[in-house]
C-alpha cells in the first residue's frame, strides 16, 4: 500500500446522502476477477445522466470526493473503493461513513475523513463557486484546508498510522503467528471443521 | 458489571490485545463465494502466502450463477470466468467448494446454518454484508471486504476494534399475519440506515424469543440495513433444537459440552448496552418500503409520504429523490401500487418456511396475468425439501416460475433482472436504485405480502384476498 501524508487536489461535490455501494459500483461490474480497471464502473448508472456531477466539465480531474451523510452503505464490495481509486480519488470527505466501506478504504489506502456536516455544506458551496479551488487534506495534522475554510477531521488512529507508513496489514498480523498458534491450541474440540463431521 | 452476548463472544476470541492497536480476533468460520474472493486469492499468490486453515473455510457459488439451465455452461463469459476462478482457487488452496449442481450449493448464508457450521459463540465472516444472518445463532458474524478476506485466508484472524452494543428490545407478541420480515423492516425504518453504525445489535424480548430460527435469521440478516455490521440473538432451546443432528453439529459427549458452554453466552442481567431501542411488537402490521433505501418504509395500510410534511431537510430531499425514482405519487396508498414482478428468495427470505407460507397463499389461486413471479430457493437442499412437500407443484399451478438456488434477482448479477422502470415486490433486503436491474424499482416485502401481491397485482396482504 502507498503511504499517505498530505494531498492537495480539487473536489467533486456529491450532493447526495445515503449513497450506497450499489450506486458507487452497480453489481453488474463485479464479475471481473482483476484488482484494477474499475474506473468506468464508478457510478456507472448515475453517469448515464448528463447532469450528474461527475459529467460536469468543471469537476474533471477532481481527486477529493465530498459526499453527503452516510456514504458507502449496503454491500461489502471492496470494488467500491477500488473504483474510486482507479478513477483517481485519493480522499472521500463525509459527515458519516458506513462501517464496512470505511474499513475497506483503510485497507486499500483510500482516506475517508469525517468532517462536520456544516463543513461539507460550506465546502460544496465553495467548490461550486470555484471548481478550481485547491483543497489540502493533511493526514499528519488531520486537517482539511480550502481557501478560507478549514476543519479538523476524524480518522481511526490505527488506520492513520498505517496509512502514514503504508504498512501491509497481513504482514503486521503475521508477527503474531506464535500467538495465533497458541490460541488455536485452546479452541474447544467440538468446534466445526469443514470436511470433518461433528 | 456483567457482559453482553457480543462482548462475551468477542473476549473469547481475542488472540492479541495491545495498547493503541485493534484487538486481533480469531475467526472460527470463513465463508467464501465467487464475487469477493478472486482478488484475495490473487493477493495470496502474489505474496507467496497460503491459506492457514482450509478446514475452517468453505466456499459455494451463489451471487453470479444462473437459476435456469444449470446443467449447461454459463452463457456470459465474464460470469463463467469468475466461477472458474473460484473452482481453480479453492482447488489450489485446498478449500472445500460446493459448486452449482452439488447438493450443498446455495446462498452462503443459507448453506452455513443448514449444514450446522454456524454455531453459538462462534466468530463467522464472509465477504458479504449479509453475514450478519448467522448472528441468529448467537454467533458474532459480520461482512468483510476483499482485503479482509485475504487477511483471514492468510492468518485466520482479523484486527478489529470492538463494536459498541445496541439492544433492540421487541416486547409483546407479533399479531397473526405479521412476520419477522415486517418486524425488521419496521425496526430499520425506526433506526434509519445509519442508526446502527458502529454497533452490534442484540435483538431481545418476547417477540424475538417467539421466532423460529428461520425468522431469527431474517431479523439478523437485515442488521446491516440499519448500518450495524452484526446482529445477534441469544442462543436458547430453539437454537439448540435447530442445530442438533445437523452435519457439523457436535455429537454425543461433545454436544453436551457445547450446549453447556452455549448456555453461558446469554447477556448477563446486569450488563449495560451502549444504547437501547424499544419496539412494541403487538401493534405492528405488515410493513413495506416505498423508497430507495430499506429505512424508507411504512405499514402496508399506509401511504407514500408527502415530502413537504418531513421536517428534516436531509430526509425530505432523500424522500423527494426516492419518490421520483420510484415513479410514485406523494400520499398515494401503498395498496394502490401495482407491480410487474414478484421475487421470492434471497438470504433474507429464501428458506423452507418462507416457501411454505408462499405456497399456503398460492394454493388454489393464480398469479395475476400482469405479474411474473420468480420463486428462487435459498439452497439446493431447500429446493429438494420444497419439492418433497409438493410446494413446487403449487407454485407452477399458480403460474409462478420455480428456479434453482442462488442470489438471483436480489442483486441481479445473473440474468434475473428487472428492466428499466419495471416494479417489483421482493422478499430480498435492498431496494437501492437499480439493485434488481438498472432502472428497476423495488418494494421490500414479507413472503406473505409477496404472495398476496402476486395474486392481486398490487401490494396486498393475504387478508386482502377472497377466502377460498
Amino acid at each position: 500500500m502507498e503511504s499517505f501524508t498530505v494531498h492537495t487536489g480539487t473536489v467533486l461535490p456529491l450532493r447526495h446522502s445515503n449513497v450506497d455501494t450499489d450506486q458507487i459500483i452497480p453489481a453488474e461490474n463485479l464479475k471481473r476477477i482483476s484488482r484494477h480497471g474499475f474506473e468506468n464502473a464508478l457510478f456507472s448508472a448515475w453517469r448515464k445522466n448528463p447532469d450528474f456531477e461527475m459529467n460536469q466539465p468543471q469537476f474533471q480531474g477532481a481527486t477529493i470526493l465530498v459526499a453527503g451523510h452516510d456514504f458507502g452503505t449496503g454491500s461489502s464490495r471492496e470494488h467500491a473503493c477500488w473504483a474510486l481509486q482507479d478513477y483517481g480519488f485519493k480522499v472521500v470527505l463525509s459527515s458519516r461513513f458506513a462501517d464496512i466501506f470505511r474499513g475497506n478504504s483503510g485497507k486499500v489506502g483510500l482516506l475517508t475523513a469525517v468532517v462536520p456536516e456544516t463543513f461539507v455544506e460550506q465546502l460544496w458551496n465553495a467548490v461550486e463557486a470555484d471548481p478550481t479551488l485547491p483543497v489540502t487534506v493533511d493526514l499528519v495534522a488531520q486537517t482539511v484546508v480550502a481557501g478560507d475554510l478549514s476543519s479538523e477531521f476524524e480518522v481511526d488512529a490505527h488506520v492513520r498510522g498505517r496509512l502514514l507508513e503504508g504498512l501491509d496489514d497481513i504482514g503486521l498480523t503475521l508477527r503474531h503467528v506464535d500467538a495465533i498458534t497458541a490460541f488455536e491450541a485452546t479452541r474447544p474440540t467440538y468446534l466445526p471443521r469443514v470436511g470433518v463431521q461433528g | 458489571m456483567g457482559l453482553t452476548l457480543s462482548e462475551k463472544v468477542w473476549n473469547q476470541h481475542v488472540v492479541v490485545r495491545e495498547e493503541g492497536a485493534p484487538d486481533l480476533l480469531y475467526i472460527d468460520l470463513h465463508l467464501v463465494h465467487e464475487v469477493t474472493s478472486p482478488q484475495a486469492f490473487g493477493g495470496l499468490r502474489d505474496n507467496g502466502r497460503t491459506v492457514r486453515r482450509p478446514d475452517l473455510t468453505v466456499a459455494t457459488e451463489d451471487h453470479n450463477i444462473p437459476t435456469v439451465d444449470i446443467d449447461k455452461p454459463i452463457a456470459d463469459p465474464v460470469s463463467r470466468a469468475q466461477i472458474e476462478a473460484l473452482t481453480a482457487n479453492t482447488a489450489e488452496f485446498g478449500i472445500t467448494l460446493h459448486p452449482l449442481g452439488d447438493i450443498e450449493q446455495g446462498i452462503v448464508h443459507v448453506v452455513g446454518p443448514q449444514l450446522g457450521l454456524t454455531q453459538p459463540g462462534m466468530t463467522v465472516v464472509c465477504g458479504d454484508s449479509h453475514t450478519s444472518t448467522h448472528g441468529a445463532f448467537g454467533a458474532l458474524a459480520f461482512g468483510i471486504g476483499t482485503s479482509e478476506v485475504e487477511h483471514v485466508l492468510a492468518t485466520q484472524t482479523l484486527p478489529l476494534k470492538p463494536f459498541k452494543t445496541l439492544a433492540v428490545n421487541v416486547e409483546g407478541h407479533l399479531p397473526e399475519g405479521v412476520t419477522a420480515k415486517d418486524l425488521i423492516l419496521a425496526i430499520t425504518t425506526k433506526i434509519g440506515t445509519g442508526g446502527g453504525q458502529g454497533y452490534v445489535i442484540e435483538y431481545r424480548g418476547q417477540a424475538i424469543r417467539d421466532l423460529s430460527m428461520e425468522g431469527r435469521m431474517t431479523i439478523c440478516n437485515m442488521s446491516i440495513e440499519a448500518g450495524a455490521r452484526a446482529g445477534m440473538i441469544g442462543p436458547d432451546d430453539v437454537t439448540f433444537d435447530y442445530l442438533e443432528g445437523r452435519t457439523y453439529a457436535p455429537k454425543d459427549e461433545h454436544w453436551f459440552e457445547a450446549v453447556k458452554h452455549w448456555r453461558t453466552l446469554a447477556t448477563d442481567d446486569d450488563a449495560v448496552f451502549d444504547a437501547e431501542v424499544s419496539i412494541d411488537a403487538s401493534v405492528l402490521t405488515p410493513f413495506v418500503t416505498w423508497g430507495t433505501n430499506p429505512g424508507q418504509g411504512v405499514p402496508l395500510g399506509g401511504s407514500v409520504p408527502v415530502p413537504a410534511d418531513i421536517d428534516d431537510p436531509r430526509a425530505r430531499a432523500a424522500a423527494e429523490k426516492a419518490i421520483a425514482y420510484m415513479g410514485l405519487t406523494a400520499g398515494m396508498p401503498m395498496r394502490d401500487v401495482t407491480v410487474d414482478t414478484v421475487f421470492v428468495g434471497s438470504c433474507t427470505n429464501g428458506r423452507i418456511e418462507d416457501l411454505r407460507v408462499v405456497a399456503d397463499v398460492l394454493r388454489g389461486r393464480t398469479v395475476a396475468s400482469t405479474v411474473r413471479m420468480l420463486i428462487v430457493p435459498g439452497s439446493a437442499r431447500v429446493r429438494l425439501e420444497a419439492e418433497a412437500e409438493g410446494l413446487d407443484e403449487v407454485f407452477i399451478a399458480a403460474g409462478a416460475e420455480w428456479r434453482h438456488a442462488g442470489c438471483s434477482m436480489c442483486l441481479a448479477m445473473n440474468p434475473d433482472k428487472l428492466t428499466p422502470g419495471e416494479r417489483s415486490a421482493s422478499t430480498s433486503n435492498r431496494n437501492f436504485e437499480g439493485r434488481q436491474g438498472p432502472g428497476g424499482r423495488t418494494h421490500l416485502v414479507s413472503p406473505q405480502v409477496a404472495a398476496a401481491t402476486a395474486v392481486t397485482g398490487h401490494l396486498a396482504a393475504p387478508s386482502d384476498l377472497v377466502a377460498l
